[in-house]
């Protein structure tokens, strides 16, 4: 009990006048989400680099190649030794190339997805078929995960039965619910919304159903409903503690 | 040697069924190949009829059902269309593309490519066969039996060890299967290697016999550890063990890890000899030689051979696996770029100064390029973990890998089929109905993907059948209606196309216009010096091929 009664203390003080500084370095937090929408864009860029004049050399061999006449041969194209060397090498660096920028700014992603920031609140979910649960801590449950705007959240999930996939959609981030293993998965929700998060991984029967809502409330109402789940789960707590007490004597 | 002795090698022309049944010769063994596959790709495919059907519009259409053959509806429709799904992986992979490619095509085109009356072991080569049709049967098995298999076509523990369907059935179909192509891995190394006409050096090869060594190759390795790795699943599910349950010690992604060591490079035992074939076609075709044939070969294929082991994580993006492992994999999946480079600038070399006329197989050709290319560059974005972490299991990975290996594989096969046809059956399948099924086919399978592509970059997850507005959310469900309509559109026409072209092949093969020797004026030894149509030991004298000789050499 007194440790509850300390963590809830602590909570608290979170909220404190005081710990707006806290805050204000938490909006310089580089959100995985925004910057997957920025490299996608420069990914589609490439793309269209490679791919357009692949595609038009395609159309027009096609096309201006056809054979005048029936019988006609191609023109033999024999590459001396360093022709042959050359078409190796001059493709393979600039391939290369490409590969080593989209990888730099695929790894720079990398390390703001996979490195949690200090002060993310941890919620732990598990998953089930077919259906997930959301732990907050201090006995707060639900089956949704409600989570306050501008505050970077960790989750720290698992699984009951059999592989799932926690699919934040709309964060553009997922990652697998395993048993017997722990994996994790940060977001910064930057905006009020209600977005889904559904099951990517294939589950059974009910895998198209599990489902359910990533609510990000501006802080007045997650405290709101934080305080709700709160007294909830505090008259749940009381009748445990008693009869916990009954037993333990 | 004296022609005698040719004619008398595996004499295999009586038109009965013990004929059929007891043959050793490496054409009859081709076509009963191409029947399997064509029996899994049909029924496989209807399954992809019911899975669109079920998917154009949010909600249960209520027949998905009557697809798995369960006529009383007993399942329901999350079962069902779990069984499709099923059926339409494993059958379309392990049952049609690899055998389609190495089971009809490397038989019916190594022997006489090199130059050989047979491959070298015709008896195992016949046992490859039927264990491959067993597997057929046993797969087909899903749609009487009450507990239908369910484990999509990777069959990830511990649902395939918690669910009630019949993960057995799945795991014999991948050991007959595999042992299958274990075997005839085994005989065409050995025929390549060892059976090749004297004089014929290592780049004087076809394309295609090139692709066919590499990719089994790649089968040899990787093959057992599948088997493995399935075979561990059933003994979790039937005996009891705890390989791959974490509350005993195992590891659930144990198998994760086994199952794509090999089932990566399976991607490349498809892809490279879908790319032998459209090289085949293409520089017939367009009468020319290779362009780069070295770096095709030796960069490309052996390249792919070489890189094919090292690029497995890809699969498991989102699987928990090590930070460090996931973006050291990055690296790899990136660097299969540089092989797969090579061989799209062969390819696409080989046009430039080319004399190009256009058969029905060459329009398959040129469809295959378009599938390459975006089929390949969708990859680029999926190699990189980050991007991945939204990618994965959505329908544009989905569309990725339907563009770059299964529509690509698919459309290389049925174009040889039509190449080839002239020289299987002395008749041509090529004439307009096939050309209008080919529009059909390429009309039918744009529509089906692309929009998955731009529904999937935007999150529709894959292996559902249900998009209704409180699982994705309502303005998600009402736009991806719409694209769902489309693809479901597109699947219909492709059925149509599918249809013309099958009936039209067996049409032709009895029916169809004669055709003289060599229609397509190739130099390849099975048009140039192989009996016509092809007959018992192939030649009708011992080929020998002189230094210059190479089946591209139009030149000249």
């Amino acid at each position: 009990m007194r440790k509850l009664r300390n963590r809830l203390v602590l909570g608290s003080l979170a909220l404190l006048p005081g710990s707006l500084p806290a805050l204000a370095a938490e909006s310089k937090i580089l959100s995985p989400t925004h910057m997957w929408n920025e490299i996608w864009t420069e990914v589609l860029y490439d793309l269209l680099l490679i791919g357009v004049p692949f595609g038009l050399a395609a159309l027009y061999m096609m096309i201006r190649y056809r054979a005048k006449s029936p019988g006609q041969v191609g023109e033999a194209v024999n590459l001396s030794p360093a022709a042959v060397w050359g078409w190796i090498l001059i493709p393979c660096a600039l391939f290369l190339a490409d590969d080593l920028l989209l990888f730099g700014k695929g790894w720079t992603l990398w390390n703001v997805q996979r490195v949690v920031p200090q002060n993310a609140v941890e919620v732990k979910v598990t998953g089930h078929q077919w259906y997930f649960d959301f732990d907050y801590g201090n006995g707060v449950t639900d089956s949704e995960l409600v989570v306050e705007v501008g505050k970077p959240v960790v989750l720290r999930m698992a699984s009951d039965d059999v592989i799932h996939s926690f699919g934040l959609t709309e964060y553009r981030l997922k990652e697998d619910l395993i048993p017997g293993r722990i994996t994790y998965l940060w977001f910064l929700p930057d905006a009020p919304k209600e977005t889904q998060v559904d099951c990517m991984e294939f589950c059974g029967t009910g895998h198209s159903q599990m489902a359910t809502k990533v609510r990000a409330l501006p802080t007045a109402d997650f405290q709101a409903w934080l305080g709700k789940h709160k007294s909830a789960s505090a008259g749940d707590l009381k009748f445990a503690s008693q009869s916990d007490g009954t037993a333990s004597k | 040697m004296t022609a005698a002795s040719y004619s008398d090698a595996p004499a295999h022309s009586g038109g009965g069924i013990a004929a059929w049944v007891f043959t050793t010769d490496h054409k009859r063994v081709g076509i009963l190949y191409l029947i399997g596959s064509m029996a899994a790709f049909i029924v496989a495919g209807l399954m992809a009829i019911g899975i669109r059907l079920e998917q154009y519009a949010p909600g249960e259409s209520g027949f998905m059902q009557y697809f798995v053959g369960d006529i009383g509806k007993q399942m329901t429709t999350g079962d069902a269309y779990n069984t499709a799904l099923y059926f339409h992986g494993a059958a379309m992979i392990l049952g049609f593309l690899i055998p389609g490619l190495t089971g009809f095509a490397a038989n019916y085109l190594v022997p006489t490519m090199i130059g050989a009356k047979d491959v070298a072991f015709p008896r195992i080569n016949a046992l490859s066969v039927w264990l491959f049709w067993c597997g057929i049967i046993l797969a087909l098995l899903t749609f009487v039996i009450p507990d239908k298999p369910d484990v999509m076509w990777t069959g990830y523990p511990p649902y395939a060890i918690k669910t009630p369907g019949n993960t057995a059935l799945y795991v014999f179909t991948v050991h007959l299967i595999g042992f299958s192509s274990i075997l005839g891995a085994v005989n065409f190394i050995t025929t390549i290697v060892y059976m090749r006409a004297p004089g014929m050096g290592w780049n004087q090869l076809n394309m295609f016999v090139w692709s066919i060594l590499t990719g089994l190759t790649i089968q040899l390795i990787f093959v057992p550890i599948l088997a493995a790795a399935v075979t561990l699943l059933l003994l979790d599910k039937y005996v009891g063990t705890g390989f791959f349950d974490s509350s005993r010690g195992g590891d659930p992604l144990l198998y994760e890890n086994l199952f794509w060591f090999y089932s990566h490079p399976a991607v490349y035992v498809i892809f490279i000899p879908a790319m032998g074939l459209v090289y085949d076609i293409v520089a017939t075709m367009a009468k020319k030689n290779i362009f780069n044939y070295k770096a095709a070969v030796y960069g490309g294929m052996c390249g792919l051979v070489v890189i094919s082991g090292e690029v497995w994580i890809h699969h498991l993006y989102v699987a928990g696996m090590p930070n460090w492992l996931r973006i050291g994999m990055t690296m790899t999946t990136l660097l299969i770029s540089l092989p797969v480079g090579l061989m799209v600038l062969s390819l696409w070399g080989t046009l430039y100064k080319g004399a190009i006329t256009y058969n029905v197989a060459m329009l398959y050709a040129g469809l295959c390029f378009v599938l390459l290319l975006f089929g390949g560059l969708t990859g680029i974005p999926l190699a990189l973990v980050s991007m991945t972490v939204h990618f994965a299991r959505t329908s544009f990975v989905h569309a990725h890998f339907h563009f770059i290996m299964a529509l690509f594989a698919a459309y290389a096969v049925f174009a040889s089929v039509y190449f080839w046809f002239p020289a299987m059956t002395g008749r041509t399948a090529d004439n307009a109905v096939s050309r209008l099924a080919f529009w059909f086919n390429l009309v039918g399978t744009q529509l089906t993907f692309w929009p998955l592509f731009i529904i999937g970059v935007d999150g529709m997850p894959r292996r559902y059948w249900d998009y209704s507005a409180e699982i994705v959310g309502a303005e998600r469900s009402a736009n991806w209606t719409f694209y769902h309509h489309l693809s479901t559109y597109g699947a219909v026409i492709t059925a149509v196309g599918i249809f013309l072209m099958i009936t039209g092949w067996v049409y032709s093969a009895f029916w169809g216009a004669k055709v003289g020797r060599n229609p397509w004026g190739s130099k390849s030894l099975e048009w140039t010096h192989a009996s016509y149509p092809i007959g018992p030991g192939n030649f009708d004298e011992p080929v020998v091929v002189s230094a210059e000789w190479t089946p591209y050499n139009y030149a000249k």
